[in-house]
């Protein structure tokens, strides 16, 4: 399995898709993380309220929120087309008659892409992490604020925390493209998934409906925004309903939304809410 | 212990039977021909002989061993190339040597091989059908097996293309390699291949040398009047022996016996025009067994 998992790697990173995805991904997560907060604080009239905490937000302490905070959507559904790629490829150009016809086992062939996926995942997150402490420690100089940067500890949570849920929406790409055997119908229903459905099932089913909401707990998108929120993570533009929705906990202290059903109404610090999850 | 051996092979596809017992062996060293109509069974029964299809019934034997125990002895191209095509023709096969768990230097040697060295660094998607099929065959080539089993690999390509495919597999079998090869292409089985095994309709109706296959040589006469020409020639050689075929007798009899039919024709007073030594050709056989014709 070394010998696949070898070529499973090789294939991602030769691949030109691999590097756009990784690219659209730092570049949405820079855009909307730091860009857009920084220039709004930046272009607001010197007394208008929200200046300095636009700032604050993109500062070096804020590097883990920050970083895993698109995971729960846009940074989701590129792990998601990257897992379907990964494998779905395979049907597409016939290519898994040509490779196991070289006499390694099926399992072997799948755990080579779940880790080979996975890796891919890591690098990602890291690529997250690393571009978001350049920017904010470039924001932190240029404003002539302090480079107060989180404690290792905090970083390693975030750093596993961002790619747990990385590979779970990667996987989640995996399993579609090997049960719809293909790349474009695991792709656009994968993103009907994660930016549509969640949505409206948090958005308007659970409300109504109580097993709806109970549902809601087993989902990935509610929990990958629980876990973003209780780690820190802000609601941007980025997030769209589900992740206004769900990621508020770290702007007002308040639990996220689609659990709430089944929670006592108080508001706890999000950290408590995620260990009993 | 042959490098093929299959007994009573049979793959259903609900109630479609898509090979129905099939029991080929392939000998050691040989080329041997998988021939048969599109749609015959012919790459179902190949698939099935790598483990890339389960088989209904019946028991598949490489080397002596079943299935997934002998696939280092063992490379394929099955149903024309295919390859990543964002990678180059070397690097393509460079991932296929580490799911083979054959070292890198394997590839060269391949890609050398078939005469890819040159444009092996050229991503695949810019290769022509003939580059493509070739580097299937490297492929397959990779882990240096005993036995090579190419699908249709002359399938699409141009005459050069085949002709550069026929050497190859030539030169492959010349090299002490058995080759189990399937075409629908006549031509190429009965100039590259020792021994065919006719596939129709699921099952194999014949398995024996091309010449065997082939027959004896027959004779043409052209002759008038032709009716008592062929009775003439019946009375001679017996009933079965004659056929007219476009104007034309044909007879069952070797060409040494050319002559004396010749006179005993002429003797009754029948006008012989022409009289030649004709070899039947394999596509008559294989028409005539696969009831196309």
């Amino acid at each position: 399995m070394l010998g696949s998992t070898r070529a499973e790697i090789t294939k991602l990173v030769r691949r030109p898709a691999s590097w756009l995805l990784l690219a659209v991904a730092v570049v949405l997560s820079l855009t909307f993380t730091y860009l857009v907060p920084y220039a709004g604080a930046n272009g607001t009239a010197g007394g208008a309220p929200s200046a300095g905490r636009g700032i604050a937000q993109t500062l070096p302490d804020q590097l883990v929120g920050n970083s895993i905070g698109g995971f729960p959507v846009f940074a989701g559904a590129i792990l998601l087309i990257l897992g379907v790629l990964a494998v779905g490829g395979e049907y597409g150009w016939g290519t898994w008659k040509t490779l196991l016809a070289q006499g390694p086992s099926r399992l072997a062939v799948y755990g080579a892409k779940v880790a080979a996926v996975a890796l891919a995942s890591l690098a990602i997150v890291l690529a997250l992490f690393a571009a978001g402490a350049v920017t904010s420690a470039a924001i932190a100089a240029a404003e002539g604020a302090p480079a107060h940067w989180p404690p290792a500890a905090d970083l390693l949570a975030g750093i596993g925390a961002g790619w747990l849920m990385a590979t779970m929406w990667a996987g989640l790409g995996v399993v579609l493209a090997v049960a719809l055997r293909g790349v474009a119908l695991p792709i656009g229903l994968g993103l009907v998934w994660l930016m549509a459905v969640q949505n409206l099932l948090s958005a308007i089913a659970a409300p109504l409906l109580d097993w709806v909401a109970a549902l809601q707990r087993w989902l990935p998108g509610p929990n990958a925004g629980s876990l973003a929120a209780s780690l820190g993570a802000t609601p941007t533009p980025r997030g769209g309903d589900a992740g206004r929705g769900r990621a508020r906990a770290g702007r007002d202290g308040r639990v996220p939304d689609p659990l709430r059903r089944h929670r006592r109404p108080a508001a706890e610090p999000p950290r408590h809410r995620v260990e009993r999850m | 212990m042959f490098p093929v051996e299959t007994r009573e092979l049979t793959k259903r596809y609900g109630r479609l039977v898509a090979v129905d017992r099939v029991s080929l062996t392939v000998r050691p060293g040989e080329v041997y021909g998988f021939l048969g109509p599109n749609g015959a069974g012919k790459t179902t029964t190949l698939r099935m002989l790598l483990g890339l299809v389960r088989p209904s019934g019946g028991t598949v034997q490489l080397f002596g061993k079943q299935i997934g125990q002998s696939m280092d002895d063992v490379g394929a191209l099955i149903e024309g190339p295919a390859f990543y095509p964002y990678l180059s023709g070397r690097e393509n096969l460079r991932v296929l040597a580490r799911y083979a768990g054959c070292p890198d230097r394997r590839v060269e040697i391949a890609l050398d091989l078939v005469d890819l060295s040159d444009r092996g660094g050229d991503r695949y998607g810019t290769y022509s059908l003939g580059m493509k099929q070739r580097l299937g065959v490297a492929a397959a080539l990779l882990k240096d097996p005993r036995l090579l089993i190419l699908d249709e690999p002359t399938n699409g390509l141009d005459p050069a293309g085949v002709a550069d495919m026929r050497r190859l597999i030539r030169r492959l079998g010349a090299s002490g390699k058995t080759v189990l090869l399937s075409s629908h292409m006549l031509g190429e089985v009965q100039q590259i291949c020792d021994r065919v095994g006719v596939v129709s309709g699921g099952r194999l109706v014949a398995e024996s040398t091309v010449a065997e296959l082939r027959g004896g040589a027959r004779l043409r006469v052209v002759a008038d009047p032709v009716d008592q020409a062929a009775a003439r020639a019946r009375a001679l050689l017996g009933e079965d022996r004659v056929r007219i075929e476009d104007g034309a007798l044909v007879l069952d009899a070797e060409a040494g016996k050319a002559a004396w039919i010749n006179a005993e024709l002429v003797g009754a007073g029948i006008d012989v025009s022409e009289l030649g030594v004709r070899e039947r050709e394999l596509e008559d056989v294989f028409l005539e067994l696969t009831n196309v014709g």
